[in-house]
C-alpha cells in the first residue's frame, strides 16, 4: 500500500468517524456543537473528500473567516482600484482582480485601460520592478504566513520603485472577534497546521486562556482533518480548555522564531476592518515607519473620490459573505448563491477567491454538506 | 495557498536555492526556513519561500498526496492551485 493510500486508508478513516460521532454524541447536547477552522484549504479539504457526509448529525464544522482574499476590504480594493486608475503599475494574486470594490474591481480597471499584472508572489511583484522603471504596487493580501514573505523581501534590498499595499491580515485576533459575536455558537477552534508552523501552537494560548475555547492544529490531509476533530469534539467534552497539537510532525509551540523576527520587524499590528465581518482591533498588518518608504499608502496621494461618484456594484447589498465568514449564516441561507452569484459572475469576494467558501461549496456539487439531503429525505 | 507546494532542492547558494518540483526548477528563499536544509532535502514552498523542512519520515506521504492531486482534474480547486504554482515556476524558468 502507497504511503498515500495509508493515509487515506479508509479502515483508518471509518474508526476515525465512529469515534467523531461517539464523542459528538456523549455531549448529550440538543442542538448540534459547532467548531470553525479558519482556512481555505481546510474548506478544500473537507468538500473536496466528502467528509461533511461522514460528520455526526451532532457536529457543524464551519469554514469561518479563512480566505485572506475575501476579507480584503472593499475601501482596500478600491485604493488599489484608485492607484490603478492613476496610471500606477498594480502587481497582485489572480484571485485579487475579481474582488469587488465600492464600484469596480481591478479586473474592471484592467478593462478601461490601467496596468496590472497577474504575479504568483512578492517576489515575482519584486523581480517584476527590478525590470522596469516603472511604480510598481504589490497589493499584498494574505495571513501572517504570507506576509512573512512580503516582509522579507522588503528586508533584502528591494527595488526602489517597488511598493506595498497591505491588506495582510492576521488571524488571531480574528478569533476573538468571531467567538464574541453575538449569536456566535462556535464551541472550538481547528487551526491551519502550516501556518501554525511560523506563529507557533502558542499564538493561541491567550485566545484560549481569554475565551476558554479549545483550540486544535490540524493539517489538511482527511484523516488528519477528521483526527483533529476528534480530538476537538473530546476535549469541549472533556472541558478542556487548551491549545493542542495534532500536527506535532511540524509544529512547535514556539514556532518559526526567525520567520517571526522577520514578520514583526516590517509589520505591526493595526485595527482595521474585514470585509462584512467587523473592525478587528490588531486584524491587520500595517508596515512599520520605518519601511515608509516602501508604503503605497505613504508613497502615493490615494484618490478614491473618483469611485465614489460611480454607482455602486448590484446586488451586493445582498451579499451575505461577512455573515458567512462569521460562522453566523451558511452559502444555503443566501438567496444568490448559485444563481444570480456564481464562480463566471461573482457577486461577493467569497465566490470570487479558490479558498472562499462560497466558491468552495459551489464547485464541489453545491452542496458538500450531504447529511442536510439526508435530514429532509 | 496554505497548502504550499513540496520540492527537492537541487542545490544551493546563500539564501536561494534551486529547488526541483516535478521536473521545473525554480529559485526558492530558504531565509525563513525552520531548519538549515541541505541539497537532496525537501522542502515546502509558499509564496516562493521554503517555509520549512520536510521530515525525511514524511516526504514519500507527502509526495503521494501531491502526486494524486496534481494528477486530478484541473477544475479541481486543490489541482488547480497546485498546478498553477508549477505552471508559474515553468513560465518563469523559460524566462
Amino acid at each position: 500500500m502507497t504511503p498515500a493510500l495509508q493515509f487515506r486508508d479508509p479502515e483508518r478513516a471509518r474508526v476515525l468517524s465512529e469515534t467523531l460521532a461517539s464523542h459528538a454524541r456523549a455531549l448529550g447536547r440538543s442542538e448540534p456543537v459547532s467548531v470553525m477552522h479558519v482556512c481555505g484549504s481546510h474548506e478544500q479539504a473537507i468538500a473536496k473528500f466528502g467528509l461533511r457526509a461522514s460528520f455526526p448529525s451532532e457536529l457543524d464544522v464551519i469554514m469561518g473567516p479563512g480566505c485572506p482574499v475575501c476579507v480584503t476590504d472593499t475601501p482596500e480594493v478600491d485604493e488599489a482600484v484608485a492607484l490603478a486608475k492613476q496610471g500606477v503599475r498594480i502587481a497582485t494574486y489572480g484571485d485579487m482582480l475579481r474582488v469587488p470594490g465600492s464600484s469596480i474591481s481591478l479586473a474592471d480597471a484592467m478593462a478601461e485601460g490601467a496596468r496590472i499584472d497577474v504575479v504568483y508572489g512578492v517576489v515575482q511583484a519584486a523581480e517584476l520592478a527590478r525590470q522596469t522603471t516603472d511604480e510598481i504596487v504589490f497589493f499584498a493580501s494574505g495571513f501572517e504566513t504570507t506576509a512573512v514573505a512580503t516582509a522579507a523581501v522588503l528586508l533584502a534590498n528591494p527595488p526602489p520603485n517597488l511598493s506595498i499595499l497591505s491588506a495582510h491580515k492576521y488571524i488571531p485576533p480574528v478569533m476573538e472577534i468571531v467567538a464574541e459575536m453575538p449569536g456566535s455558537k462556535i464551541e472550538g477552534f481547528l487551526a491551519a497546521g502550516h501556518a501554525a508552523t511560523i506563529t507557533g501552537w502558542g499564538v493561541f494560548e491567550p485566545f484560549v486562556a481569554r475565551h476558554g475555547i479549545p483550540v486544535v492544529v490540524a493539517g489538511f490531509e482527511p484523516l488528519d482533518i477528521l483526527a483533529g476533530l476528534v480530538r476537538l469534539v473530546e476535549m469541549i467534552g472533556k472541558h478542556e480548555v487548551r491549545v493542542d497539537n495534532c500536527f506535532p510532525r511540524c509544529v512547535t509551540r514556539e514556532g518559526n522564531r526567525a520567520a517571526q523576527d522577520t514578520l514583526w520587524r516590517v509589520f505591526t499590528p493595526h485595527g482595521g476592518m474585514w470585509r462584512g465581518i467587523a473592525h478587528v482591533p490588531n486584524g491587520n498588518l500595517r508596515l512599520r515607519d520605518e519601511f515608509a518608504q516602501w508604503d503605497a499608502r505613504r508613497r502615493f496621494s490615494i484618490d478614491m473620490s473618483s469611485l465614489q461618484d460611480r454607482a455602486p456594484a448590484a446586488l451586493v447589498a445582498q451579499c451575505q459573505c461577512g455573515d458567512i465568514m462569521s460562522g453566523i449564516a451558511s452559502p444555503h441561507d443566501c438567496n444568490l448563491f448559485g444563481k444570480a452569484c456564481t464562480p463566471a459572475a461573482p457577486v461577493g469576494a467569497c465566490m470570487v477567491s479558490t479558498e472562499g467558501t462560497c466558491r468552495i461549496w459551489h464547485q464541489y456539487g453545491g452542496h458538500p454538506d450531504l447529511r442536510q439531503i439526508r435530514r429532509r429525505a | 495557498m496554505c497548502l504550499g507546494v513540496p520540492g527537492r532542492v537541487v542545490s544551493i547558494d546563500g539564501d536561494i536555492a534551486q529547488v526541483d518540483f516535478w521536473g521545473v526548477t525554480k529559485a526558492i528563499r530558504l531565509d525563513v526556513i525552520d531548519e538549515p536544509a541541505e541539497p537532496g532535502d525537501y522542502i515546502l514552498n509558499h509564496v516562493g519561500f521554503a517555509i520549512r523542512r520536510i521530515p525525511p519520515d514524511d516526504i514519500e506521504a507527502t509526495l503521494a498526496l501531491y502526486e494524486e492531486l496534481i494528477k486530478g482534474d484541473s477544475g479541481d480547486l486543490m489541482t488547480a492551485d497546485i498546478q498553477g504554482e508549477l505552471a508559474a515556476a515553468r513560465a518563469e524558468e523559460g524566462r
